[in-house]
């Protein structure tokens, strides 16, 4: 990691572009999170519901069992809201950053715009087997690879602190 | 040097820090943001109808009275609609518990037989049985023998009646349902309500004016508890509808549409015959005697007989079988009552198949003492979702959009533009007419009134099911209840005689004109059509 941090910090322009990028989807991770959990009527239930592909048969075992929507509910508000923090800060960003994408990964699997598959919920954009899900989860593979929290962020004052 | 080296130290100390805490100042920008938009949302809602969410509940599932009193039952007539209603008392054919149970055991998602089975027990025996068709008969048998059904075993069996007016002979039985086509439903209701019997009738009330009028007369005089069949009374929808209406934040309402949209044989009621439908099964002279025009029994007969909603001499088309479910909903919600005038037009368009009710069908309704017109289309060969618009000057509301049934599943209420009441909120932005300012959809969390193009979509969707209390139920079953816990503790139900009355005479109004090509006005005083 050295030889990349140091080529990274080389380059002021990789180095504040991979920054802003995991700023900005931190941000938007962490509103997603916040948005669920403070509206009292939200549920994983509509997305599952309409999922397609190889995961539709998991999708409809969790939406009939109330217990286990519950636990989807939960893990998907919280999981995003810390992902979110966490990656805005720079705080164990390389985790988050990973965990980040399992879940964007999932939301693509759970329900792909590949050709011959409809959904009934109205789509926000044009789609061909690429979506922002996956182009999101591609840019938290970047962040992963390149982490930048220990050069701009609170994993910094923590490397320091240690080494210290 | 030393201090030199300290002050480097301290810029190193103070550079490293400005870069750790480097991205905190836009969690600060975020929180600011996210304040705000929590802010304006609460105001939204506040300006709104947050209120009027938690306002009223609907009634809670159980009542407490089904323990009370047994009551035995009768079905007469177990066709389609008559096993529905005997499933909501609580009593299903092994045929359909197995065939449901086995649907949901392959798919998870299929809750029909988790809903029957967590049905309250109504406290009921279905101890007698009158059908005119020996399969339909024999099924009913089965469905008071059966089981598998909510609450415990059943406490006694039925018997079966080959006439109507034995059924009613029988002292045990406290109430019946009637669910034969509508010619035969005056003649039974009010011999049952002189046996003393109480009735649940289905719908349409009657087929002919003259006969609703004798029934409502015999209801009344002899006191028994009756109830119409439109289970819409039970939709929470409807419920949550008429509040918002009752508070005014529609508006002025001059212009309400209902409508049915089907385009299927099914829905165009070419049901199937029966294979074992013939002479020996079916008793077509009981069947046909109060109907106008009698008919030998032959293949012509078998058509009617199964698929009665065709003809006039059975029934009066979507008159009775699907304006009176949109009627009454609105009814419901608004308390229109009977119409002063009402005209209708239509015609035989599509179905050319030897019926002689209309396919096509428009009827209006005018109310001049509450400046209301209610529109009712109906198309029996296009299937586009038309739903129901409740117009108002400050604001509408659709509802539902699927076809047939007069069920309200969901509804949304949009501003209107040039509304009086929201001029200020809609200046400043609060409202926009592009998105609701009201959604309720049912069952998917989504009570809400700030919404998303996702929640109104989802409000347009019909669901088969009402909800109590976060609890799914069928509202069949809902309707039965009320009528039996009305029974034991003497109150009216929700589709009492007085409301049923209003349905008919509107209904027969509407057929009317078809029928003799004019407008009909509705004499409230000597109760007569002129």
């Amino acid at each position: 990691m050295r030889q990349l941090d140091s080529s990274i910090m080389a380059n002021r322009c990789q180095l504040y572009g991979l920054v802003t990028l995991r700023v900005l989807i931190g941000w938007h991770f962490l509103y997603e999170g916040i948005s669920k959990i403070i509206n009292p009527y939200w549920s994983s239930a509509a997305y599952l519901l309409d999922s397609k592909w190889i995961f539709s048969g998991l999708a409809k075992t969790i939406v009939s069992n109330p217990n286990l929507l519950g636990i989807s509910d939960f893990v998907n508000m919280w999981a995003l809201t810390l992902v979110g923090a966490s990656l805005l800060l720079g705080l164990f960003s390389r985790y988050s950053a990973l965990v980040g994408m399992g879940f964007v990964i999932l939301y693509f699997l759970f329900a792909p715009p590949f050709l011959g598959l409809e959904y009934s919920r109205p789509g926000e954009g044009s789609y061909i087997i690429v979506n922002k899900n996956l182009i999101e989860a591609c840019a938290l593979w970047v962040l992963y690879a390149f982490p930048t929290g220990h050069l701009i962020g609170l994993d910094r004052l923590l490397t320091k602190s240690e080494s210290n | 040097m030393s201090e030199n080296s300290n002050q480097q130290n301290n810029d190193m100390k103070r550079r490293e820090l400005l870069k750790g805490l480097a991205t905190v100042p836009v969690l600060g920008l975020f929180l600011v943001n996210l304040w705000q938009k929590i802010r304006r949302d609460t105001l939204k809602k506040s300006n709104i109808l947050a209120n009027l969410v938690q306002e009223k509940s609907a009634p809670a599932v159980v009542k407490g009275l089904s323990d009370s009193r047994h009551l035995n039952i009768g079905i007469i007539g177990y066709g389609g609609r008559g096993s529905h209603l005997i499933r909501g008392a609580g009593f299903a054919t092994k045929g359909w518990t197995d065939t449901v149970s086995e649907n949901a055991r392959k798919n998870k998602l299929d809750k029909q037989f988790a809903t029957f089975m967590s049905q309250e027990d109504l406290n009921c025996s279905l101890v007698g049985v009158c059908d005119l068709f020996d399969v339909n008969a024999e099924l009913a048998m089965n469905a008071s023998q059966n089981e598998v059904r909510p609450g415990v075993k059943p406490q006694a069996t039925a018997t079966r009646y080959r006439h109507y007016t034995e059924l009613l002979a029988n002292d045990n039985i406290d109430a019946v349902v009637v669910a034969t086509p509508d010619h035969w439903h005056s003649r039974i209701a009010i011999d049952a309500a002189k046996a003393g019997k109480h009735v649940y009738c289905e719908k349409g009330l009657t087929r002919t004016f003259d006969e609703a009028i004798d029934l409502y007369d015999t209801v009344k005089k002899t006191g028994i508890t009756f109830q119409l069949g439109h289970q819409n009374r039970q939709v929470e929808a409807n419920e949550k509808a008429k509040q918002i209406i009752d508070q005014g934040l529609l508006g002025p309402i001059n212009l309400v549409e209902i409508a049915t949209n089907r385009n299927s044989p099914w829905g165009a009621w070419v049901w199937g015959i029966h294979p074992k439908g013939n002479k020996k099964t079916i008793d077509w002279d009981t069947f046909q005697e109060p109907s106008p025009n009698k008919v030998p029994f032959g293949e012509e007969a078998l058509k009617r007989f199964f698929r009665w909603r065709c003809w006039f001499d059975y029934g009066t088309g979507l008159s009775g079988d699907l304006l009176s479910h949109d009627f009454d909903a609105i009814n419901q919600m608004m308390e229109i009552g009977i119409p002063k005038y009402a005209s209708s037009t239509g015609g035989i368009y599509f179905y050319k198949d030897g019926r002689d009710v209309p396919d096509v069908w428009n009827a209006t309704f005018e109310y001049p003492d509450k400046d209301l017109t209610l529109l009712y289309s109906a198309t029996l060969s296009s299937n586009n979702p038309r739903g129901n618009r409740i117009m108002g000057h400050d604001a509408s509301m659709q509802m539902g959009g699927q076809s047939g049934g007069g069920s309200v599943h969901g509804f949304i209420v949009t501003a209107d533009s040039e509304s009086t009441q929201y001029k200020d909120r809609l200046n400043s932005g609060i409202i926009n007419t592009r998105y609701p300012i009201y959604t309720y959809s049912p069952g998917s969390k989504q009570i809400d009134g700030v919404t998303s193009a996702t929640s109104r979509y989802f409000a347009n969707k019909g669901l088969l099911y009402t909800y109590r209390e976060g609890k799914r139920v069928d509202p069949t079953h809902l309707h039965i209840k009320d009528w039996l816990d009305s029974i034991r503790d003497g109150s009216q139900p929700k589709c009492n005689i007085e409301v049923a009355f209003h349905e008919a005479v509107a209904c027969h109004m509407a057929t009317e004109s078809y029928l003799q090509g004019r407008r009909i006005e509705w004499d409230p005083v000597n109760r007569k059509l002129i």
